[in-house]
């Protein structure tokens, strides 16, 4: 819809748009738009609790009380459930409003306790603004408020305070319509209404936190932030968060210089104000003692303290020697996890030092080349009218991707056809969900999309690809030759790339990918177990723990003279390293992020880096320093500049102010081509299990573990298989079993899950207690683990 | 399991509530007199399903047109009319469904129970005839939980109904079918409001949906276009059909002709269901009548009498000579309702009256409005230290101002003579969703309008306490405090 300007002479009749007055005013408003949304875009704010733009409206709260004019005088409407018609009047001051709207919060009032002193949403409450500024003042109520057990932990995460509820529905209704995880509900009634969970069945949802931020009362709290500070007290900036790759606007707020609190922003082409909990949580990590604060350089007691310029001397002394055995002797791994500037910065040195060796993937991912494909943006895959699913769980890797999709298949009327190892979290919402055994996927979506009723639903209209790694034990052929079929049914199918390193979508684009045919971070790591490799540099990067092969990682450890890490924790990998050097964390940096669907918006700094860490950018430029390289860089904008003005696909985002808010698209040509491909199938021993490895969104990843609300719902390992299967294995629930391939095997406990289809086991990714990568093998194509009772 | 068996009551019920011997016309009350009223068997020994036949024998739009012209009025408290309601159902549209309530809570209302306890195969029948009439795909049948027997018997019937093909596939060899789906609520006063029953049909909680945009006859049952009508509403079909308009119109005046069930409780000699001739039956026929009731019980002066449901606002011996006829209740500053009269004589304690009518009220709050959550339990709480003997004077000041945070403007009441009183018309104005709400307030308004003196008799006066200076003198620390 256009608004047009009602004092404009040239008025276009535009059948949507509907004229109305809001006391007095001409207002232009949408067909079908609600009064209370029409009066947000005049300076007459209504008073409102339970309406949210962003869910269904209930009209519970009865704050939002109008007048609308009818043939019969007057007549008092909720604006939050009115919509607006042709010529309507709407009144939101009158006296009779203004004294119903007094009524209903000195009402809401009656019960609510007035300890905004001791509340964490003092300060920023709605309901204590709107008493002041649409409130009668005092109140009347000299009765004995309500009481309750407080508060009640609802969650690990999620505190309940119910003398606080004043019933909104706002939680539940999240709870149900956008989380799709209606695990809290009012029980009682009356005025003994309270929202409640289930007995013995916590409000476990991975979007807890969005209840927390859209509390218009301090009912809902996070562990996080309770008594942490007060909101006077909070400075904020707002921020792009890159713990995935889905890009979420979020405003960081801090106080002291310590980070308390992450809110999401509502911005209309990714995620609508949500945000995930591990998103928004883990910021605790960031606050963590366990922080790099100064650079370390290997000494016979292990890693010790240094100065910066001990270290840098070291690293670059460590560098040339390397280099003089030849450019390929030198490998960087990483720099999906910075800004990209950051990947930038060390995409120049690396091409200045000639190191062609470098990948932001960890061969967990797919080839850079699908960022070539025709490609859909978040809001163009929610308008598809079928979204293929060719990808990892959403609702595990990014969730508020998961979100938008089951919103548009839920309220959108947009179909999900899900191709999917196992039953994903967007398999009940899916219109058809086709299984296949891993390694078979290309056959399955060939004869699927061969069938009439497929025929029938791609001519609907737009078709768009989710694309990623759904199965870490799977090679990534199999997944792009099954794109090679979409492709060649669906030729104008366009893609959403979805690989899950925050900003591994920047990193490529600057070129932290393979150059000149070098190989991609397997080949990198192949070489080095061949003791062909003689300076790793970890651009925030952990392959010790991250890639999906033990055994390969610990051979090219061995073998790899010296480790250069650049890194905000000691991880596995830089346990042992030469020179590690502490980077400034997110937060901690100003930059710009580029997400899954190539949308380029900035992070900003919002805390002090700890210690004496520093930015990636600003590292690679000293470090190019020591080594007779000089970037002609000596601030972040110059380099920006310098890489708006360098990298293409980057040229839309120089001076552009929206990257501070909404973002700019990467430029992008459909310059690539997947086609069909012959695809040999494995087959499955029938007394073999072939396994589906995925990640979960609470794993053992760095910023989970050093987040003290988070790392209690870290997951433990487990394999999972179909209930039936559970029976031919001969155990019951829960059973510790071996699970083996060849001479390698694990134990670990086995349970049913019914989305696992029978003949595959999932095993989820990084968990806790127990190592599943011995089992994995990356060269082999598949894997076929046996699982057996233990004697 | 003991099964409830006809057998077990007399043979002739001549003495049951809802049966009076006489001559005035039985619409839906006819099979009442005999104990086995609710078997197939006496249903078909008594023009049983014919009406039915009659409808099925015609085409669908003449049997809604025969409703329309006979001005069936809605029994279940607004008294719109059936026909037209059936008529609100946009064209072209599959499924409609067909909700009959029959979740009757309304405090004094006990019509509905008895016309499913004595003649479920009447309402069966007449779900059908407006299946038939109005295009309807599916019937469900909404029983309230507490109605043990109404379930029972009304389960027994739609067996028999099914067994002997009136009900189901092809019904009576026609090519009109139609299923009924029975469900029983789970206890909810606000179940009884449509939109609240739909939710709680469709397996929520039960909550009022706000209209619009959920008018059910476009936006009901799961979505679909819904008629829901009262249960005596439909057992008048049958009736209809069987006699035609112009023996229907004869009874009755033409605005609200046929009959209506009355359910009378309270201080009357004769308590019980009645059916009256709607329109022209008074009040004082109903209460002083040899016929119904036969007045107050030990011939006491009658105080005052809620005319339609406890939510109905009060009248006094002043308006028993108004008919049952909305046109003039409503200006006369209450409503017809539910068809439920409460008598009260001049014994009654009128502050523990409006207490007991507005603590259900306030027990059977849903929660969603705030007005109704936190009003009605506030009114409740004035009102019982009012009875209890600890409210003062400004408590009935707040009472009213409570009740207009509920009901903002006039709320209506009865004209009263004595006190000089003038009617303020029904209806009231509301901030919330359902009449819940200002249910809770309207025996309060009444209570406090035509009776203050009773409440003023009961509170105490607040005395402003004069403020006296406080001494200066130094105050002695006990040892040890700091």
């Amino acid at each position: 819809m256009t608004i047009v300007d009602p004092t404009a002479e040239n008025i276009v009749a535009d059948p949507n748009v509907v004229n109305i007055t809001i006391n007095d005013k001409p207002v232009l408003a949408r067909k079908g738009e609600l009064i209370i949304a029409a009066a947000d875009r005049t300076d007459d704010f209504i008073p409102r609790f339970c309406y949210h733009p962003r869910m269904s409206s209930v009209g519970m709260c009865r704050q939002c009380l109008v007048e609308v004019e009818t043939p019969r005088g007057p007549m008092m409407v909720v604006s939050c459930m009115t919509p607006v018609a042709e010529g309507q009047i709407v009144r939101t001051a009158t006296d009779t409003v203004k004294k119903a709207q007094e009524g209903v919060l000195e009402l809401l009032l009656a019960n609510h306790p007035l300890d905004c002193p001791v509340c964490d949403k003092g300060g920023e409450c709605p309901l204590q603004d709107q008493a002041f500024s649409h409130g009668p003042g005092e109140s009347r109520f000299v009765e004995e408020k309500r009481h309750y057990e407080k508060p009640i932990a609802i969650s690990e995460i999620v505190y309940l305070d119910r003398e606080r509820c004043i019933l909104c529905d706002r939680c539940t209704r999240f709870a149900d319509e956008v989380a799709g995880d209606p695990l809290i509900s009012f029980t009682s009634r009356g005025n003994d209404t309270q929202v409640m969970t289930f007995p013995e069945e916590p409000f476990s949802s991975y979007f807890s936190g969005n209840t927390v931020q859209i509390c218009p009362v301090g009912a809902l709290t996070a562990k996080p932030y309770r008594f942490k500070a007060r909101p006077w007290d909070i400075e904020q900036t707002e921020s792009t968060c890159t713990s995935c790759s889905v890009g979420c606007r979020v405003v960081v707020q801090s106080s002291r210089d310590e980070l308390v609190r992450f809110q999401g922003v509502d911005i209309d082409p990714v995620n609508w104000g949500w945000l995930c909990d591990r998103g928004r949580y883990n910021f605790e990590s960031v606050n963590s003692t366990e922080r790099l604060i100064a650079p370390l350089i290997k000494s016979d007691s292990g890693l010790a303290i240094t100065s910066w310029s001990v270290a840098l001397e070291s690293a670059a002394r460590i560098i040339r020697t390397a280099l003089n055995s030849g450019t390929d002797s030198v490998a960087i791994l990483g720099g999906a996890r910075g800004t990209n500037e950051d990947a930038f910065a060390w995409a120049s040195l690396a091409d200045q030092l000639g190191i062609t060796q470098r990948d932001s993937q960890l061969g967990d991912g797919l080839t850079p080349e699908i960022f070539n494909l025709a490609q859909a943006t978040i809001d163009e895959t929610c308008a598809a009218s079928t979204i293929i699913l060719l990808s990892p769980d959403l609702k595990e890797e990014l969730p508020v991707l998961y979100l938008r999709v089951r919103d548009a298949a839920q309220k959108r009327k947009s179909r999900i056809l899900e191709f999917s190892p196992r039953d994903s979290g967007l398999t009940p919402y899916a219109w058809r969900s086709v299984s296949f055994e891993p390694g078979r996927q290309a056959q399955v979506v060939r004869e699927t999309l061969e069938t009439q009723e497929m025929q029938e639903q791609i001519r609907l209209g737009e078709v768009v690809v989710v694309l990623g790694r759904a199965n870490l034990a799977e090679n990534e052929s199999f997944t792009l030759h099954a794109l090679g079929e979409i492709l060649h049914a669906i030729p104008n199918a366009k893609i959403l790339p979805v690989l899950r390193r925050g900003n591994v979508r920047g990193a490529v684009a600057v070129g932290f990918t393979p150059q000149k045919n070098s190989g991609d971070a397997i080949d990198i790591l192949t070489k080095a177990a061949a003791g062909k490799i003689e300076c790793l540099i970890l651009l925030g990067a952990d392959p010790l723990a991250d890639v999906a092969d033990s055994d390969l990682v610990a051979r090219a450890f061995n073998r790899t003279r010296s480790v250069i890490s650049i890194d905000t924790f000691i991880n596995s990998s830089n346990r042992n390293a030469d020179v590690v050097l502490p980077a400034a964390a997110f937060t901690e940096k100003t930059g710009t992020t580029t997400n899954l669907e190539g949308r380029i918006s900035n992070v900003t700094q919002q805390i002090t880096p700890r210690g004496t860490s520093r930015p990636d950018w600003m590292i690679a430029t000293e470090l190019g320093l020591s080594l007779g390289i000089d970037l002609e860089v000596s601030s972040l904008d110059e380099l920006h500049q310098k890489m708006t003005s360098s990298i293409a696909e980057f040229s839309s985002c120089a001076n552009n102010p929206v990257i501070n808010s909404d973002g700019v698209l990467i430029v992008n040509e459909a310059s690539a081509t997947i086609s069909r491909a012959s695809v040999v199938l494995v087959d499955r021993n029938s007394y073999s299990y072939r396994l589906i490895v995925s990640r979960t969104m609470y794993d053992n990843a760095q910023s989970t573990k050093t987040s003290p609300s988070l790392v209690g719902i870290i997951t433990k390992s487990a394999i999972y298989v179909n209930p039936l299967d559970l029976a031919r294995i001969g155990v019951v629930d829960g059973t510790n079993i071996r699970v083996g391939i060849d001479d390698k095997s694990i134990v670990l406990p086995v349970n049913a899950h019914s989305g696992v289809h029978r003949g595959t086991a999932w095993l989820p990714y990084n968990h806790t207690s127990v190592d599943i990568r011995p089992l994995l093998d990356i060269t082999s194509d598949v894997v076929d683990v046996r699982i057996e009772q233990l004697r | 399991m003991v099964k409830r068996q006809g057998s077990v009551m007399s043979a002739t019920y001549a003495h049951a509530p809802g049966f009076v011997a006489g001559d005035r016309p039985k619409i839906v009350t006819s099979r009442f007199e005999f104990a086995d009223s609710f078997t197939l068997e006496r249903y078909l020994a008594t023009n049983g399903y014919k009406g039915l036949r009659a409808a099925l024998s015609r085409p669908a739009n003449e049997i809604h047109d025969d409703v329309k012209s006979a001005t069936v009025l809605g029994r279940g408290g607004a008294g719109f009319p059936a026909g037209t309601k059936w008529g609100l159902t946009p064209q072209q549209v599959w499924p409609k469904y067909l909700v009959v309530n029959g979740d009757e809570s309304e405090p004094g209302t006990y019509k509905d129970r008895l016309l499913m306890e004595r003649d479920p195969h009447q309402l069966i029948e007449g779900c059908l005839i407006a299946c038939y009439a109005a295009g309807l795909s599916q019937c469900f049948l909404y029983i309230r939980g507490e109605m043990a027997l109404a379930q029972e018997r009304v389960a027994a019937a739609l067996n028999e109904a099914y067994a002997a093909g009136y009900v189901g596939k092809n019904i009576l060899g026609s090519n009109f079918s139609v299923d009924i789906i029975l469900h029983w609520g789970a206890g909810a006063y606000v179940v009884g409001e449509e939109t609240a029953l739909i939710e709680s049909l469709e397996g929520n909680r039960g909550m009022p949906r706000l209209k619009p945009p959920f008018f059910p006859a476009v936006n009901g049952l799961y979505g679909q276009p819904t008629i829901v009508n009262n249960v005596e509403t439909l057992a008048n079909l049958p009736w209809l059909l069987c006699n035609g308009v112009a023996a229907y119109t004869a009874v009755g005046t033409k605005t609200s002709p046929g009959t209506r069930m009355v359910a009378v409780s309270g201080h009357v000699k004769r308590p019980g269901v009645f059916e009256i001739i709607n329109g022209t039956t008074t009040f004082r026929d109903l209460i002083f009548g040899e016929e119904f009731c036969g007045g107050i019980r030990d011939d006491k002066q009658l105080k005052a009498f809620v005319p339609g449901g406890g939510s109905a606002p009060w009248f006094t011996a002043d308006q028993l000579d108004l008919p049952f006829e909305a046109s003039q209740v409503g200006p006369a500053g209450s409503m017809l309702g539910s068809g439920a009269v409460i008598v009260m004589d001049e014994t009654t304690d009128i502050p523990a009256a409006a207490l007991t009518l507005t603590h259900f009220y306030a027990h059977e709050s849903c929660g969603k409005c705030t007005p109704c959550r936190e009003g009605g339990t506030w009114l409740e709480r004035i009102l019982r230290r009012i009875v209890d003997g600890d409210g003062t004077d400004a408590d009935l000041q707040q009472l009213l101002e409570v009740g207009a945070m509920i009901c903002p403007g006039d709320f209506p009441h009865a004209a009263n003579a004595q006190l000089g009183l003038t009617a303020v018309p029904f209806p009231y104005k509301m901030t919330t969703i359902c009449f819940v709400g200002p249910s809770a307030f309207a025996p309060v308004h009444s209570a406090l309008t035509l009776f203050r003196s009773e409440f003023e008799s009961r509170v105490t006066k607040r005395v402003t306490i004069p403020v006296t200076a406080v001494s200066t003198a130094k105050t002695v620390m006990p040892v040890g405090a700091h």
